[in-house]
């Protein structure tokens, strides 16, 4: 659907009497298609080599004693690769068209500490660089300068993400849009949001401002978002609450470009085999109920998913048949709108390694520059700080 | 001395200080209230948590099987968890506030990351040390901790394979910053720091000559075969470094928004003055112009500065698992800087969720509400494991119902309010707790 004309019909062009000024629906934001980022973060480093299994490999087979996925529970994809087992709505994604594999991603000199790699991967920076703002943050500090809408950039926790802080502007973490809406509406609360002033350069005006849009924001999300209704069917799972959400404010029209949600406990250093499978389980079926509502609603042409994680793990199991923390990894990007799908480029190579560790072939920024470029229309030359070359999946 | 002043001072110099002991205070004049900041004899604290023999010996961790390490993971995170609820305390509490402050400026500007709960005692320790010393004596002992060395490489800087992480940062974040030196004054420093090393077993710094590279180098136009403390001292020999040092104290205690002179000012005086930083401070806290208005309740309070000026206001101390819960959801865990650069401060402190978490903490500390705030799950070894509900049992006592609501509200709120908001406060009269409860909930509070 248009969404010029969706804005009409739900409603929202007559709502702009009651809302704020500053909050009045972006026409500038309203292209001639509206298009969503969707990014999934898979935190503690997902082991992709047994996500994406390179099944004729035997430095795969030797590497991984006691954790490697036998052969013929393996879902084949191509000659060879192929999925988890547990991960069948993927492989249905997959063969529709709707899913691209990206192999080998990383960075140079790659950071084995979770925290520090995270860091990297949402600030966008060089190993040794150190920003105070992400990429999601500052595409908002580009994109438009005159308007300040935090719901540009959702995260769906309750905390907001390195990823989506930028200098001059910030997402907002929305865990639950009733909840969010109850905290701003204290009576206190609402007595002090309308003494803000203009004066932009001083701190107590940045606080009032914060505090007004915080208050804009909380009632624009709860009530765009109660306008839809979703039946859709999830697994219930943290991830797929966090997904139906996401697809319930896109149904619902909210002006958001980019979502974040995230998935923690994929770093298996013990016992892999068992936990992983749960994992990649629930984070395949709530993705495939994810891209199936999109689907329902219409929305799956408008929508990109990226998933990552801070890095993959060694090729080489561990002694308590687990993995330690590696490099390079896979990143999955889902959408009907993809120029390429299925795989993007080969599976890793094994034989040439960096002291046990996959050797990265394309940077995670030629992805984010690609998406920017590609999808969100905007030039990524400011966001990223320096030039990437676009992948052509998008 | 004015009493207003008297609490800028505080609020910057310290983390605040209550009525009562600022009505003791204000008989003294500026310079002796300073004076007395800056007199530490006796009341220096060292954090003392961990004990040199509660660490495992390099002989016992080469013999522990995975699970056992693992264990040992979360041992040493419970004791940087017990330094951390450690120091805060002995923020809220301490007879030294200027010192604790500034052994916090320090925390963030020398900022360090590892799991080690003994070095990174140490390395605290040093900064509390050597606070108001000579910044090359503070510089030369961080650069020789273990923390450090092992936190920026400098264990992997080898004479035959030289790793160049700290002398980088040395440069980029310690003292000149980015753009005065070259790539190559880079390689050549690394090779001068290459040999210094600590003991694994005592954790005391060694040189080992045999793996340091005593051949000539190249530095900021100087030629010799430098080690690390000639290094050192080259960098401090430029201007720049005062500045870039100046530039830094003057956004943490007088103002994120840099007035160029007054650091060029400032920065002639540190350099002139051996970069002698109790000196320094003295010279900040006794100048006119650091109780200009314009200098007044304009910075943002970091979440150590809001969670122990709110302790210290009513003395109370929060539980352990409270403070822990409110640094991590705020953004600011000490002994967990994001990373060597520090936390960033500022308005980086502020986001919506931030911003509501702070403007409705303080009231469910003071009035016993639950706080429920969900851990992310991003950090898989470094998680709190703390509950996601915590009841925080009120404290009746200090709602000072005794002082009258203007001096309550000049007291605890550092900028100037309009005549709506002090409507807003002291509108319909209430007892002091209403007031007090209102105070806290202000964005003023945020400020200091």
């Amino acid at each position: 659907m248009e969404r010029r004309s969706f804005i009409k019909r739900t409603g929202l062009a007559t709502a702009a009497l009651w809302i704020p000024d500053f909050l009045k629906p972006l026409e500038n934001f309203v292209a001639d298609e509206y298009r969503n980022l969707v990014i999934i973060q898979l935190s503690g480093g997902n082991d992709g080599l047994n996500t994406i299994i390179p099944f004729e490999n035997d430095i795969y087979y030797n590497s991984r004693k006691t954790i490697a996925i036998a052969k013929n529970t393996i879902l084949k994809l191509t000659d060879d690769m192929g999925f988890h087992p547990s991960m069948t709505g993927l492989q249905g994604l997959y063969n529709d068209g709707l899913m691209c594999v990206i192999n080998s991603v990383g960075y140079p000199n790659p950071n084995r500490s979770h925290f520090r790699s995270m860091d990297i991967w949402q600030s966008a920076t060089d190993a040794n660089e150190y920003k105070n703002t992400g990429w999601i943050g500052r595409y908002l500090d580009s994109s438009c300068s005159e308007c300040n809408h935090p719901y540009l950039a959702l995260e769906l926790d309750q905390t907001l993400s390195l990823a989506l802080k930028g200098d001059t502007k910030k997402g907002i973490a929305v865990n639950n849009p009733q909840q969010l809406y109850n905290q701003t509406r204290e009576p206190f609360f609402k007595q002090l949001k309308d003494l803000a002033t203009d004066n932009d350069h001083d701190n107590v005006a940045y606080l009032y401002k914060t505090m007004a849009e915080t208050y804009a924001s909380a009632e624009y999300i709860f009530e765009t978002n109660k306008t839809y209704k979703n039946d859709f069917e999830y697994p219930k799972n943290d991830l797929a609450r966090q997904l139906k959400q996401i697809a319930t404010f896109i149904a619902s029209g909210l002006n958001t470009r980019v979502y974040y949600a995230s998935m923690g406990g994929f770093d298996t250093h013990v016992g892999q085999l068992n936990r992983q499978e749960n994992l990649l389980k629930q984070f395949s079926e709530s993705v495939t109920a994810f891209i199936q509502n999109l689907k329902s609603t219409n929305k799956l042409n408008d929508t990109m998913v990226l998933v990552f994680s801070e890095f993959g793990r060694r090729v080489n199991q561990n002694a308590s048949n687990g993995t330690d923390h590696g490099t390079a990894n896979n990143v999955f990007v889902l959408g009907s709108a993809l120029k390429k799908q299925g795989f993007y480029n080969a599976a890793p190579d094994l034989t040439n390694l960096d002291d046990g560790d996959l050797k990265y072939q394309i940077d995670f920024r030629n992805i984010y520059a690609s998406l920017l470029n590609n999808w969100l229309k905007i030039s990524p030359g400011k966001i990223l700080g320096k030039s990437f070359d676009y992948l052509n999946f998008v | 001395m004015d009493l207003k002043n008297l609490y800028h001072l505080y609020s910057r110099a310290g983390f605040g200080i209550s009525i009562r002991d600022a009505q003791k205070l204000q008989v003294k004049n500026k310079n002796e209230i300073v004076d007395l900041l800056l007199s530490i004899e006796g009341k220096q604290a060292y954090l003392d948590c961990i004990q040199l023999d509660e660490m495992p010996s390099g002989e016992q961790m080469k013999s522990l099987s995975k699970e056992e390490k693992k264990d040992l993971g979360k041992e040493a995170r419970n004791k940087i968890q017990y330094l951390n609820t450690t120091w805060i305390k002995q923020l809220v509490t301490s007879p030294a506030p200027l010192l604790e402050k500034t052994t916090l400026f320090w925390h963030g500007h020398f900022a360090c990351r590892i799991e080690n709960p003994y070095t990174i005692q140490q390395l605290n320790n040093i900064q509390r040390q050597f606070a108001f010393s000579p910044f090359k004596d503070l510089l030369l002992a961080v650069s020789k901790s273990p923390a450090m060395l092992q936190f920026l490489n400098n264990r992997q800087n080898h004479k035959q394979q030289p790793n160049e992480n700290f002398a980088r940062e040395l440069m980029e974040l310690f003292t000149i910053g980015r753009d005065n030196y070259t790539e190559q004054d880079i390689k050549e420093s690394a090779r001068a720091f290459t040999g210094w090393n600590f003991k694994a077993d005592t954790y005391e710094f060694v040189f080992r000559e045999k793996d340091h590279d005593d051949g000539v180098k190249a530095f900021m136009q100087q030629t010799g075969n430098f080690n690390g403390e000639d290094i050192i001292n080259i960098i401090l020999t430029q201007k720049q470094t005062s500045v870039y040092l100046c530039k830094k104290f003057y956004r943490f205690f007088v103002n994120e928004t840099i007035d160029d002179k007054r650091v060029a000012e400032l920065a002639d005086y540190y350099y002139q003055n051996n970069y002698d930083t109790g000196k320094l401070l003295k010279k900040i806290f006794t100048a006119d112009w650091f109780y200009d208005d314009i200098n007044v309740g304009v910075n943002i309070k970091s979440p150590v500065e809001f969670i122990v000026g709110l302790s210290k206001s009513f003395s109370i101390i929060p539980p352990d698992d409270v403070l822990l819960k409110f640094q991590r959801a705020l953004g600011q865990v000490l002994f967990y800087p994001p990373n060597v650069a520090g936390w960033p401060g500022g308005r980086n402190w502020i986001d919506s969720s931030t911003l509501l978490l702070r403007l409705k903490a303080p009231s469910l500390i003071l009035n016993g509400g639950k706080v429920d705030i969900v851990e992310k799950d991003d950090m898989p070894e470094e998680s709190f494991n703390l509950p996601e509900i915590i009841k925080i049992n009120p404290d009746e006592k200090s709602f000072y119902a005794d002082v009258k609501p203007d001096e309550l509200i000049e007291n605890m709120l550092m900028p100037k309010l309009n005549a709506k908001k002090k409507n807003i406060l002291s509108g319909n009269a209430g007892t002091n707790k209403q007031l007090v409860l209102k105070i806290v909930s202000m964005p003023e509070y945020q400020l200091c």
